[in-house]
């Protein structure tokens, strides 16, 4: 299954919303930066007749988008345009890395600005691993164009053959070093201005030099020295800090409120629109107050609790939800059930989890003569500029959106709700307002990963082929939902259902929700007809990329080597998704008299293509493995009449250092094939892969996730 | 209303004039705009707040500024020299120990705590000692290797 897939079944997941527009034009660009050279990046298919008048598409030649772009500034200083987001994916690095290597430019020489409406290009949003497939090709491509450019001048200003001249650190010189030219120094006050396509050619990954290796976090002493300034750290003159009036639940209707003793505190602005209620204060502490002292009154409704989700998801599918149809259906299912020798039948369910991103959303807006500007951490700069718009009644040109590096997003930050509230109190307080979500607001407000159930029937022969597959997702999404396994007769089917919760996005999506239920199902499945799982899904895989990294993980673990000590398992499980393959072994601790259950070592082999930067890669994969944890052994969020029950860290398990169990990572460079973003994939094999082993080391298998959110003796009674 | 006038931070006297029952992160970062102290929980149970009070990690979200008066507050911020960065720090870049970075600060003075009081720590004492500390991230086992890491070099440092 594709990504194209994904949008079709599941098209509130990666929010595609707005038009991409054009901002600039070849003048403001240069109005921008001033002089030097610019070389920027057209997306998509080529006009049928090209305007000469219009280099620059602006305003209504929509069949083309401007993408990335690069400048060269007179004194040499290189500056990359992108829309992206740093999240902590390190993309700042990997994207500064490309263009160094295109540039023979050490690293530190360029800087990256990205996602700023104001000056960046458009851009859907940094989502879907689609900043290392899509935006680094571009980059490449752009600065080898302004390398060649540069050689052009030089050649051109020194009188000498172009072929004679290469560049290094930042100068095009000839043989001996004569003539020798800075970058900055070519242009002499010239505006150079090229468009490029997305087919111009780059250098072969073979030939990398900066890009491939594990170049360190350009900025990382800024984080480390506390320096950097994430959106909740940003400070303007004269700037209040708000606070916004929640329901006490979802779907509460506010039916009176009295704002009186909060308007006659001092330096307090009290808002009120519709049931929009907020404050503004000099403090936090005395907005805090402030907002304690509102009284409202809410009419409540009565909705679904956590503990009877699953039933109402099944109950509630396709209830006027868009979506649903089937992913693939191949041969005859029951015909396969009944070539079979052992069929297998089960349910597995996912309950809902939190990004809990460390950094809140957070946002600070300020009015200027009617403009608005919103420094917030979102993963959709652009988005978020249409949804400002839309709800403070003013046209985009008029709204920009900063998004400083953030303090993590994890699929959670693609919406714009505290910018809208940070705007809507400041334009009416008029002073800058700053709004950080409480951590509570957080786990409520935001949006879940959806929570979901999948049903699963099996069939397989004796030499363990698989005869026949039929899954059905309801509601937690289609993402990896059709087998990776060959099998002649397979249906997978997703259902949309009503969800009691607000649901959207989350890093890796429903990938790991169906590989849990299809790595899960083989493990029985290989047990059923007495194969190693690893024997198993070897017979029945014909991806040489899905076969590799599950050897590799193999290999590095010594499966099949020796059996685990008393109380401990080994389970093993292998995946792909957004481009990514992965495999996983665990070896897992089951204490049966306290119920504790420990992960203790996991080793993940993963390819993505050619690496950028091996260890920030290593770094992604090992985040995902921690991160992937705590879904598939004890979060959840536990909720009743629309109040979610543990909005805290103190009620809501996430990993911690004790959880961490000890880490193996094996990285596949395929330099022959092009690079796949790594934040996501490497999350989804790791549940199975624990629930395998601690199959092994009890017998008992767990087929929901979390699977242990109370110890694993809770589990069997 | 109590105030407090001034905070001893980072080895300087800062002037403030705060409600004492604020809490110590909130005079911090938005009134002396020492901003690498982070809102992560506001119940302490995250660690991105962590300042030193007297040597002793604390978690400045949890903490009214009153109880800080007088007493000795280090913050990220102080750690560096002009030219120099913390060992702690310098071995969470060199192990690549951050992603987003926001646990940072909390992570390195939780740490520095330890170090001063156990220079020698084992991975499990690491462990037990930062347990407090959430990297949402989860790239614990680089936190742990930059901490040994640190730990070496600050011994060196000493001889």
């Amino acid at each position: 299954m594709n990504d194209s897939d994904d949008f079709l079944l599941e098209p509130e997941r990666y929010e595609l919303a707005g038009d991409p527009f054009l901002l600039f034009d070849r003048r403001d660009l240069f109005r921008l930066v001033g002089g030097g050279i610019i070389v920027a990046c057209l997306l998509g298919e080529a006009p049928a007749q090209p305007s000469k008048k219009r280099p620059f598409p602006g305003r209504g030649s929509p069949s083309r988008e401007l993408g990335a772009w690069l400048h060269i500034a007179e004194d040499g200083a290189v500056t990359v345009y992108t829309g992206k987001v740093e999240v902590g994916q390190n993309i700042r690095t990997s994207l500064t890395q490309v263009v160094a290597e295109e540039l023979r430019l050490p690293p530190a020489r360029i800087s990256l600005v990205m996602a700023d409406t104001g000056r960046t290009p458009y851009d859907f949003g940094t989502a879907g691993s689609r900043t290392t497939p899509a935006m680094a090709p571009q980059l490449r491509r752009v600065a080898a164009v302004a390398r060649e450019m540069l050689i052009d001048l030089a050649a051109a200003e020194g009188k000498v053959k172009r072929e004679s001249l290469s560049v290094a650190d930042g100068k095009v010189t000839g043989p001996g070093a004569k003539p020798s030219f800075e970058f900055g120094h070519l242009t002499k006050g010239k505006k150079l201005a090229k468009l490029i396509d997305e087919k111009s050619p780059t250098t072969p990954v073979e030939k990398w030099t900066v890009a491939g290796t594990s170049v360190p976090k350009v900025d990382g002493k800024a984080f480390v020295t506390g320096t950097h300034r994430y959106t909740s750290d940003v400070k303007r003159p004269g700037m209040l800090f708000g606070k916004v009036l929640r329901a006490p639940a979802f779907g509460a209707k506010l039916t009176g409120v009295k704002t009186t003793k909060a308007e006659a505190m001092p330096g307090v602005v009290v808002v009120r629109s519709g049931d929009f209620i907020g404050v503004a204060a000099p403090t936090e502490h005395a907005a805090e107050k402030a907002l304690a002292a509102i009284e409202a009154e809410w009419k409540l409704t009565s909705q679904p609790s956590s503990d009877e989700l699953f039933k109402h998801l099944k109950s509630g599918r396709g209830r006027g939800v868009k979506g649903g149809g089937r992913g693939r259906v191949t041969g005859s299912v029951p015909n396969g059930l009944k070539a079979a020798d052992k069929t297998l039948e089960a349910t597995y369910t996912i309950a809902c989890i939190a990004h809990a991103p460390l950094e809140p959303r957070a946002a600070v807006a300020e009015w200027t003569d009617g403009k608005l500007t919103v420094w917030t951490g979102t993963q959709m700069p652009f988005r978020v500029q249409g949804e400002l718009a839309g709800a403070l009644g003013v046209s985009s040109d008029r709204v920009r959106v900063i998004v400083p590096d953030t303090g993590s997003g994890y699929g959670g930050k693609h919406t714009g709700e505290t910018a809208v509230e940070a705007a809507r109190l400041a334009k009416a307080a008029g002073k800058p307002v700053k709004l950080v979500w409480t951590r509570e607001e957080e786990f409520t407000w935001a949006y879940f990963r959806p929570a979901g159930v999948i049903e699963l029937k099996a069939g397989v022969k004796k030499d363990g082929t698989l005869t026949a597959w039929e899954v059905h997702n309801y509601n937690s999404g289609a993402s990896a939902m059709a087998t990776t396994y060959e099998v002649r007769n397979q249906i997978a089917e997703f259902h949309s259902s009503d969800s009691p919760l607000r649901q959207g996005s989350y890093r890796a999506l429903a990938a790991t929700a169906n590989h849990f239920a299809r790595e899960s199902h083989m493990d029985d499945l290989a047990h059923a007809v007495g194969i190693d799982p690893l024997a198993f899904r070897l017979k029945n895989l014909s991806d040489a990329r899905l076969k590799a990294v599950l050897q590799a993980a193999a290999r590095q673990f010594g499966w099949g080597k020796g059996k685990p000590p008393a109380g401990h398992g080994f389970g093993i499980a292998v995946g792909t998704e957004k481009g990514g393959y992965v495999a996983n072994c665990a070896e897992v601790s089951v204490d049966r008299g306290s119920g504790v259950v420990r992960v203790v070592r996991v080793v993940t082999a993963f390819e993505c293509g050619a690496i950028l930067n091996p260890d920030h890669l290593k770094s992604q994969v090992e985040g995902c493995v921690i991160m992937a944890l705590g879904g598939a052994l004890f979060e959840q969020i536990r909720f009743k009449d629309g109040k979610i029950l543990n909005p805290r860290f103190s009620d809501y398990r996430v990993p911690r250092f004790r959880d961490a169990p000890r880490l193996e990572t094996v990285l596949l460079n395929r330099k022959d094939l092009a690079s796949a973003g790594a934040g996501e994939a490497p999350m989804v094999t790791l549940a199975p892969a624990v629930g395998n082993a601690i199959f092994q080391a009890t017998g008992v298998r767990l087929r929901s996730m979390p699977m242990v959110p109370n110890g694993f003796k809770a589990e069997v009674r | 209303m109590p105030t407090i006038k001034e905070l001893h931070v980072n080895g300087s006297r800062r002037v403030v004039d705060a409600d004492t029952r604020r809490t110590l992160l909130s005079v911090l970062h938005d009134d002396l705009d020492l901003t690498g102290c982070k809102y992560g929980c506001g119940e302490g149970r995250c660690g991105a707040c962590t300042v030193l009070i007297e040597g002793r990690a604390t978690r400045s979200c949890t903490t009214p500024v009153g109880a800080a008066k007088e007493k000795k507050i280090e913050t990220i911020e102080g750690l560096a020299t002009a030219d120099k960065l913390h060992p702690l720090q310098q071995a969470f870049l060199d192990a690549g120990a951050l992603q987003c970075g926001y646990c940072t600060p909390g992570m390195i003075l939780s740490a520095l705590a330890l170090l001063r009081k156990e220079p020698n720590p084992d991975r499990e004492e690491i462990v037990r000692h930062m347990n407090g500390n959430i990297c949402r991230c989860g790239i614990y086992g680089r936190i742990v290797s930059a901490i040994e890491q640190a730990a070496k070099t600050m011994k060196e440092g000493k001889r």
